[in-house]
């Protein structure tokens, strides 16, 4: 299996383009991950993220809606392409194999 | 407020200059709608920090642009469209551009020559090491409410300066005018020009020593020559302590050996070598008077003066050391700077007047004006092609060109085909400048490996790129494409205007440049046909420069006379052409005791007037018949005329010691400059032992070379340690007459150019006329017209520009031709009929370069013409 790289802020952009399903643009996306988590993302590290995502080939764009409230300039739209998907579900599989290799004893599963 | 609820500017400035283009967009609007929000949530100044964070934490890598950002890259490929655009068109038209290229690089070749020649002129004697503090000490003098101006001084001048004026001076030498000695050592003897002066002469005129140095010149019996002597001479430039005999007279040393005088410089030709002025003054015969002037002085005035302050202080030196009946000529001193002696050294009753700075203005003007012509016949060209290219323009123009747009391609054009006959006027020019140069007398080239002239001749490239293609540029930038495309448009009466106002400048220069070249030749012709009061034909004079040839002469007129080939032998102090000699101080009856009784002197012997075949009006010749004739005296017409006799025969003019008898008068000769009145001269048999010449008249049945040849080995035989040197009389008559000559050829050939450039335009300009108008003729032939009739319509218009160019030019051309004239005293009239034929000439020359074209739409046929669409 080839190396797919994906940073961990770029797995938490990846994640939050797919739980916004269909209305996923920087400003929405930028307001989930705020809401999420605890941290607040810059607009620099957002967009930096979601060029290289582009670039990589997990995330593909297209030209939205422009709005009075953006002076006229386009909204883009971001989705999960079919390989971003593969990447994700690889991810959590690597982790999840992490997980259960962890001795019992070091991390008691805990149920809520 | 709308103002306030906007972003910070200079941050949002920031950002759309450092983003990416491709993610400008979104991250303006997301900044926007962000900005929006917290506006409503935390207030402006809040909004506005935020904002100023965001901008700033967007400067990351990923969204800076490229350093080197597409910009570039597409203007690239639009300049290069335009070339290719350019350079199909020309290929397309294929006369067109000929005639467009051919006459744009005439145009330009005619322009670099005049520039490399006004060039040359402008930096002549710069190369002196003091040109800016070197000057030579001039003198007015006033004769009979005259001033003449000469640059000759006394021997006194030299030390009174010198000592008296110490805090001006830096170095004050004195030196003799260009002279011809004869060099010789053990092998060889030759003539060679050059000057004695005092022995700071060689630092002062800033001398390129090979061996020795400037200051060599002490010793009186030294000796530097230049380069091209020392080679003749010895073959070698090592010659310091060799010896040299110079006029066989005297031994002297080479001291040292200098580079030759460059041709930019006014000492060019006048020294080849340069001796000890002590030589001269020990060789006797000199006068060391005020008012006996035979040489010059040379000063270096101190740095940090200035030139016309010194002239004002040095001006009374002499008047105030003359004797009292020597002050009436008003003596004043001044000082004429290196900077201004080749270009400003004419001088008119005491003021400057000029001198060649007015031919580099003429030249310099008429170069500008030629130039002038080919740009005209550029523009006029293009935009009779206009009809052509409007489809094209009208396209550009539909599918986005702005107006600044087309105008750059059509100057980009235009520097195309300027930058082609740029390089088609420099193969031009290489190929004439030997033919401009012995035209012009100079040696010039073209300074390929100088800065200076790459960057003239790439800006001029510009420049006249600029120029010659603004007019056609901002003419077919104005079209309006929807009329052009839909063909409504057509070029319209109004338009063809300015053109016919270029035309009209084309050929008005080019009458006035004819009209010119005419009258200047009228003027050569005139002075050339002026009765001469002498024979020219087969007279040679011959310097007479060593005693021996003195003591030998008679014995070599005997001989010569016995060959049989020779008519006539005799001697005189200055040759018949150059009578320059003047005196004053004469006295006889009935003289005004106001006048100042200048009169030019020609110290002769008794067959003088025999030999050069003067005319005896009144009276007789001198002769060896009567012994009273020693003190006998001829006078020509003007002089007697000058000094008020009736019948000056019998007359007695007391002059130097003596009383002279005048026995006769002979007719006026032109011994001076053509241009000037014959001036009053007395002929008297030479007491004083000056004769510097030998005036040989070769008879009439015998052959030149032969005479030649004989007059070569007698004057061997008695003169043998001197090499052979004669001038025949009128080449050196021809002399006077050089400077008009080379300038009239030069003009003349301008003027050729001038009017063949405004033809070639004209050619091309018809040609589009005949094309454009193909329908209308080929209907006029349908219904009847004559070929002679459509000839006549198509010649109609240009027949007029010309005759309104005639119209301007003449009367500009009288004007401009009679100031000319009026600087000669002795000048032609300008006769009615030189205006008339050159406006005749330009007429026909024009009518018939436009009936060619003219012609050939009249043949053609009319259901040919008709039918092509």
């Amino acid at each position: 299996m080839k190396n797919y790289q994906l940073g961990e802020f770029e797995e938490l952009v990846i994640l939050t383009v797919g739980i916004l399903n269909n209305v996923a643009y920087s400003v929405s996306i930028k307001d989930e991950i705020d809401s999420r988590t605890s941290r607040s993302v810059s607009m620099g590290a957002l967009h930096t993220a979601l060029k290289r995502l582009e670039d990589k080939g997990y995330l593909k764009s297209f030209n939205g809606e422009s709005t009075q409230e953006r002076a006229g300039r386009p909204k883009r739209y971001f989705e999960i392409t079919a390989l971003g998907k593969k990447v994700i579900q690889l991810n959590k599989e690597t982790k999840e194999s992490f997980w259960k290799a962890i001795p019992k004893t070091v991390m008691p599963l805990k149920f809520s | 407020m709308r103002e306030s609820n906007t972003p910070p500017k200079l941050f949002l400035q920031f950002l759309r200059w450092f983003c990416h283009p491709q993610m400008l967009d979104f991250i303006e609007g997301d900044l926007h709608e962000f900005y929006q929000r917290r506006l409503r949530n935390y207030g402006k100044r809040r909004a506005d920090i935020l904002f100023v964070i965001d901008v700033i934490l967007l400067l990351r890598p990923g969204i800076i642009k490229p350093a080197d950002g597409n910009h570039r890259v597409s203007s690239y490929g639009m300049y290069k469209s335009y070339f290719k655009v350019g350079w199909r068109s020309l290929l397309r038209d294929k006369g067109y551009s000929f005639i467009n290229i051919g006459g744009l690089a005439l145009g330009i070749a005619i322009a670099m020559l005049i520039g490399l020649w006004v060039y040359d002129e402008l930096s002549f004697n710069r190369q002196h090491e003091h040109f800016n503090d070197l000057a030579v000490v001039m003198q007015h003098n006033t004769v009979d409410g005259e001033i003449d101006t000469y640059s000759s001084q006394s021997y006194q001048l030299g030390s009174t300066l010198r000592s008296n004026y110490d805090n001006l001076f830096r170095r004050v030498v004195m030196a003799t005018f260009a002279t011809n000695s004869i060099l010789g050592n053990s092998d060889k003897i030759f003539g060679a020009t050059g000057m004695f002066m005092e022995s700071e002469g060689p630092e002062l005129l800033s001398l390129q020593m090979i061996r020795g140095h400037r200051d060599g010149l002490i010793n009186v019996s030294s000796l530097m020559l230049s380069e091209s002597v020392a080679n003749n001479l010895f073959g070698t430039t090592d010659v310091v302590g060799r010896s040299v005999r110079i006029d066989d007279r005297e031994d002297l040393q080479v001291v040292g050996v200098f580079r030759d005088i460059p041709s930019t410089s006014d000492f060019k030709g006048e020294l080849g070598f340069v001796g000890p002025l002590q030589l001269v003054v020990n060789r006797g015969g000199r006068n060391f008077g005020w008012v006996n002037n035979w040489l010059q002085v040379f000063v270096q005035v101190e740095e940090n003066l200035d030139m016309q302050q010194v002239s004002a202080a040095i001006g009374k030196v002499k008047l105030n050391q003359v004797s009292e009946s020597d002050k009436r000529f008003k003596p004043e001193l001044f000082l004429h700077p290196m900077s201004r002696w080749h270009l400003y050294s004419e001088f008119k009753n005491g003021v400057n007047a000029g001198g060649r700075i007015d031919f580099v203005w003429l030249f310099a003007i008429i170069g500008g004006f030629i130039l002038l012509l080919a740009c005209i016949n550029f523009m006029n060209l293009c935009t009779a092609r206009a009809q052509k290219r409007s489809k094209e323009v009208g396209v550009r123009k539909v599918i986005g060109s702005r107006r600044g747009q087309i105008i750059t391609q059509f100057l980009i054009e235009s520097l195309l085909i300027v930058t082609i006959s740029f390089i088609l006027s420099m193969l031009i020019v290489q190929t004439l400048l030997p033919w401009f140069n012995e035209l012009s007398g100079k040696s010039l080239t073209i300074h390929w490996n100088s800065l200076l002239f790459w960057i003239t001749l790439s800006s001029s490239i510009i420049l006249i790129s600029f120029i010659a293609g603004s007019y056609p540029s901002f003419h077919f930038s104005a079209f309006n494409p929807v009329k052009v495309l839909k063909g409504t448009w057509s070029i319209g009466r109004h338009a063809s205007l300015p053109r016919k106002a270029l035309v009209i400048i084309q050929f008005t220069v080019s009458i006035i440049l004819i009209i010119g070249t005419v009258v200047v030749y009228q003027q050569i012709q005139f002075a050339k046909d002026r009765p001469l009061g002498y024979n020219l034909n087969g007279l040679l004079t011959i310097p007479m420069k060593t005693p021996e040839i003195k003591k030998n002469y008679n014995s070599l007129r005997n001989e010569l006379l016995s060959s049989g080939k020779f008519s006539e032998v005799s001697t005189s102090e200055t040759t018949a052409t150059n009578m320059w000699w003047s005196d004053w101080g004469f006295q006889w009856r009935g003289k005004d005791p106001n006048m100042q009784d200048m009169l030019y002197r020609g110290a002769v012997d008794y067959e003088f007037g025999e030999s050069i075949g003067w005319k005896i009006k009144a009276g007789r010749d001198f002769s060896r018949d009567f012994v009273t004739d020693s003190t006998a005296l001829i006078l020509n017409e003007a002089a007697v005329k000058y000094m008020g006799f009736e019948s000056p025969i019998g007359e007695i003019v007391q002059g130097y010691g003596k009383n002279y008898t005048v026995i006769g008068v002979v007719e006026d000769m032109v011994t001076q400059s053509l241009y000037e009145p014959n001036k009053q001269t007395i002929f008297l048999i030479d007491p004083f032992g000056q004769a510097n010449y030998i005036n040989v008249r070769i008879a009439a049945q015998a052959s030149t070379t032969e005479a030649l040849f004989l007059l070569n080995s007698i004057c061997a035989k008695y003169n043998p340690n001197t090499p052979f040197e004669y001038t025949f009389a009128d080449s050196e008559f021809a002399e006077k007459f050089s400077f008009e000559a080379r300038t009239g050829k030069l003009v003349g050939i301008f003027s050729t150019l001038a009017i063949s450039i405004s033809c070639l335009g004209l050619f091309g300009l018809a040609a589009f006329v005949a094309e454009q108008r193909t329908k209308e003729i080929g209907i006029r032939k349908v219904m009847g017209a004559s070929v002679a009739s459509v000839w006549s319509m198509l010649s109609r218009d240009f027949a007029i520009l010309v005759i309104i160019s005639c119209a301007i030019a003449i009367p500009f051309g009288y004007y401009l031709m009679g100031r000319w004239l009026a600087s000669y005293t002795y000048r032609t009239p300008m006769p009615w009929w030189i205006f008339a034929a050159t406006g005749i000439g330009a007429l026909l020359i024009a009518l018939l370069t436009v009936s060619y074209q003219a012609i050939k739409a009249a043949l053609i046929n009319p259901v040919r013409a008709l039918r092509a669409e």
